[in-house]
């Protein structure tokens, strides 16, 4: 089997280290390791992180090969640093089955970028009215754990708690995308002083967080963990912290854009900033901000979500919504959370590493960087800065909305279980 | 003047008064024999609906054609964009057809907008109302007609709306209109107050320079204009307010909620008017109420913006003159 030397890398931001893979494995880390035998990776000072996961992922495949495939979609998330992504439900056919759930897994570990871990539909059809297999969806190949009908929210309050009750067999856990469809109805942007203006159908912050009031209160009634998708208000915030306090099995998290844009954005009317739930305010960033540092929200999940060129450029009605993100995640936390002194580097391993993975149920990711551990890691030179050029991505999608925006550090390389997906910025 | 006309937010006070001003030059063409300017021969303007509106095409062609300009009319229904064409492909293909500005008329909220801003065409883009957004033009019509009545014809040339309290009654949430004429009325130096169940007062209205109200009778009396905007029987369905009478009863205007406004005030409605919902007969066929005579002026004022978008700085009316018209 072959080895690596990656010598002096800042592991978790610490002091410069030497790092030893050999084969699938972590062999060593320590100082004045011995390259014999092994190829050397001058780290120079880049920071080492454990590969990234991202529980939130759009791959697009089937159905919608235009926007995004598995391949290109996990290219995606190596170029990113990240070494597992869990890919959502609301594919053509939608991922309610078995068979749908483990040509998606296949398809990943065929590419061999990123593992693929699918997540399973909550309701068949994604339509919120009769509970799909999730047993068999467990059982399969694929090993689903987590579900979710993320794109629509599972409304109906029984079927939430049947799900809610029913995945403990397994130890499963529905993720939901908190969105009372009553408020939301003709939602364009987030409701307040910008929609007032530009006469957009508002998205108003009470439609996600009644539903996460709701679900908490049903995960704590039926001893169930709950996890929020991306979650965007200063009010369910709260909530979630208040959760937390009760002893209530909550997990949330927030994504990138969430982390660094606001509503004043639409103002553009420029659909790339499109996406759902909607950008909020200022207040909310903040809050967000400073609810990911405390953990009262877990992780980052980087809620993927490639579209068509044509599906955004367009009046932002006919626009889709959302945003790519895998290549970009990780420069937006240094930004919003390592250079604000929010998180450090071993604060960003937790939140983008560890604690999506065991909220997931990935095995082998989001371990420590240390001897016997599975080498899923990811370099990161984090003194760079660089415009955002969509036209490099891996992604099959250009629909970012940091085109051209300046943002710091760029991941050099990634490895999957010792296998380079990324060498110097570039694909293997 | 800016090269487009998105949003009565983008025009300044100065301008403002500019297009009111030339409005004004431009309502004396109605007055002759022959009701044309050979202002924009050789121009084409097409007016792109893709919402139907009788009344604002037909104001917008009544003002490109007196001003000799060759009008281009395009209505969604039975073109390629039912077919599925987007509105990129739809503008593209008639600026390659020669097209110097174009007039749109779009349910989605910032497609002006979008067309002016993102690169696909060169042509000046007009708004002649964008979903629940803007409509700038009815905005300018309806200051045109405000100053006319509450500062005077000749009296106004030059002046804004300073001091004048201006009431706008009805579903403000869904209205361009209103939003426009917060803006533009806010610009003229007027004072606005909105009058509306909360229902119909979007979230966020705080940030508006504007008072709001859910009391009109109280409004009224300090009014110098009282435009009532229309309400669309549907809103009783999305539960916006119990019933239509419920809604006339505390929200609409009568001849009696009439009789208390000051003497000099008007009564103004941009149409089209839904009788006996926001307003009654009496006051519709009143001599306060302004509806015919804002039609009237719509054109006007849409000449004034088309002839200072496209036609220079030379003076409307010594045409003759002019060097494009040698």
């Amino acid at each position: 089997m072959s080895k690596i030397l990656i010598r002096g890398a800042k592991v978790l931001g610490g002091e410069p280290q030497d790092v030893l893979i050999d084969g699938e494995t972590i062999a060593e880390v320590g100082t004045g390791l011995s390259a014999e035998g092994a190829e050397v990776v001058e780290a120079g000072g880049k920071v080492l992180l454990p590969g990234l996961v991202d529980l939130h992922t759009h791959l697009r495949e089937p159905g919608r090969e235009d926007s995004e495939t598995v391949l290109t979609g996990t290219r995606a998330a190596a170029s990113g640093g990240y070494t597992a992504v869990f890919a959502m439900a609301n594919t053509f056919p939608v991922a309610d089955t078995a068979g749908v759930v483990e040509q998606v897994y296949r398809l990943g570990r065929e590419h061999g970028y990123c593992d693929v871990q699918p997540i399973g539909a909550v309701t068949v059809g994604l339509e919120g009215r009769k509970l799909a297999e999730l047993g068999a969806m467990h059982e399969s190949a694929a090993g689903v754990t987590v579900f979710s009908d993320d794109g629509k929210c599972v409304d109906d309050a029984v079927i939430m708690r049947r799900a809610l009750e029913y995945v403990k067999a397994f130890g499963g856990v529905v993720a939901q995308h908190a969105q009372e469809p009553r408020l939301t109805e003709g939602a364009q942007m987030n409701e307040g002083v910008v929609s007032a203006e530009l006469g957009l159908g508002g998205w108003p912050a009470v439609a996600e967080e009644s539903i996460i009031a709701r679900d908490v209160l049903l995960a704590e009634h039926v001893g169930s963990r709950v996890h929020i998708c991306h979650l965007s208000t200063a009010g369910s915030v709260e909530i979630v912290r208040w959760a937390k306090s009760r002893g209530i099995q909550v997990t949330a998290e927030v994504t990138p854009h969430h982390l660094l844009l606001t509503d004043e954005l639409v103002r553009t009317y420029n659909p790339v900033y499109k996406v759902n739930p909607p950008l909020r305010t200022e207040r909310d960033v903040h809050a967000l901000r400073e609810a990911l540092a405390d953990g009262t929200i877990d992780i980052v999940a980087t809620d993927h979500a490639p579209h068509p060129h044509e599906d955004k450029d367009c009046e932002w009605a006919a626009a889709a919504m959302g945003m790519v993100g895998l290549e970009t995640a990780l420069s937006v936390v240094q930004e919003t959370m390592v250079e604000t002194g929010l998180l450090d580097w071993a604060g960003v391993a937790d939140r983008m590493s560890a604690r999506p993975a065991q909220i997931g149920r990935a095995t082998g990711h989001g371990r420590p960087v240390s001897a016997g551990e599975p080498a899923n890691l990811t370099l990161v030179d984090t003194a760079y800065r660089g415009q955002v050029d969509p036209a490099g991505f891996a992604s099959r999608s250009r629909n970012t909305p940091y085109q051209g925006r300046e943002l710091p550090g760029r991941v050099t390389h990634t490895w999957l279980r010792g296998k380079a997906t990324l060498v110097d910025g570039k694909l293997t | 003047m800016q090269r487009h006309l998105i949003s009565a937010a983008d025009l300044t006070r100065d301008d403002a008064v500019l297009i009111l001003d030339t409005a004004e030059e431009m309502a004396r063409v109605a007055d002759r024999p022959i009701k044309k300017l050979p202002t924009l021969r050789g121009r084409t303007i097409v007016n792109l609906f893709f919402e139907d509106s009788t009344r604002t095409r037909i104001s917008f062609e009544a003002a490109e054609k007196r001003l000799s300009a060759d009008v281009i009319n395009f209505s969604a229904k039975g073109s390629s964009v039912s077919k599925g064409e987007s509105l990129k492909d739809t503008a593209q293909t008639l600026e390659a057809m020669g097209v110097d500005a174009v007039v749109i008329r779009h349910g989605a909220s910032g497609a002006p907008y979008r067309l002016a801003n993102s690169g696909w065409i060169d042509a000046a883009v007009v708004n002649a109302g964008d979903g629940t957004h803007q409509h700038p033009t009815q905005a300018l019509l309806d200051a045109f007609t405000m100053r006319r009545r509450l500062v005077g014809r000749d009296a106004g040339l030059g002046q804004d709306l300073s001091g004048k309290r201006i009431t706008i009654v009805g579903d403000v949430l869904h209205s361009r209109v209103a939003r426009s004429n917060v803006d533009l009325l806010h610009t003229l130096g007027a004072e606005v107050t909105l009058v509306a169940p909360p229902t119909l007062v979007p979230v966020g209205v705080g940030s508006w320079p504007c008072e709001v109200s859910y009391d009109l009778d109280s409004t009224l009396v300090k009014s110098d204009a009282v435009m009532m905007l229309r309400v669309q029987r549907e809103r009783m369905n999305a539960a916006f307010f119990p019933t239509e009478r419920e809604y006339s009863r505390r929200y609409g205007l009568d001849g009696e909620r009439m009789a208390k406004m000051p003497e000099h005030a008007i009564v103004m409605h941009p149409g089209p008017m839904v009788r006996g919902m926001e307003i009654t007969a009496e006051v519709a066929d009143s001599d306060r109420c302004t509806v015919v005579e804002q039609v009237a002026n719509g054109v006007s004022i849409r000449m004034a913006v088309l002839y200072l978008l496209l036609g220079g700085n030379e003076p409307a009316l010594t045409h003759a003159r002019t060097p494009e018209e040698k």
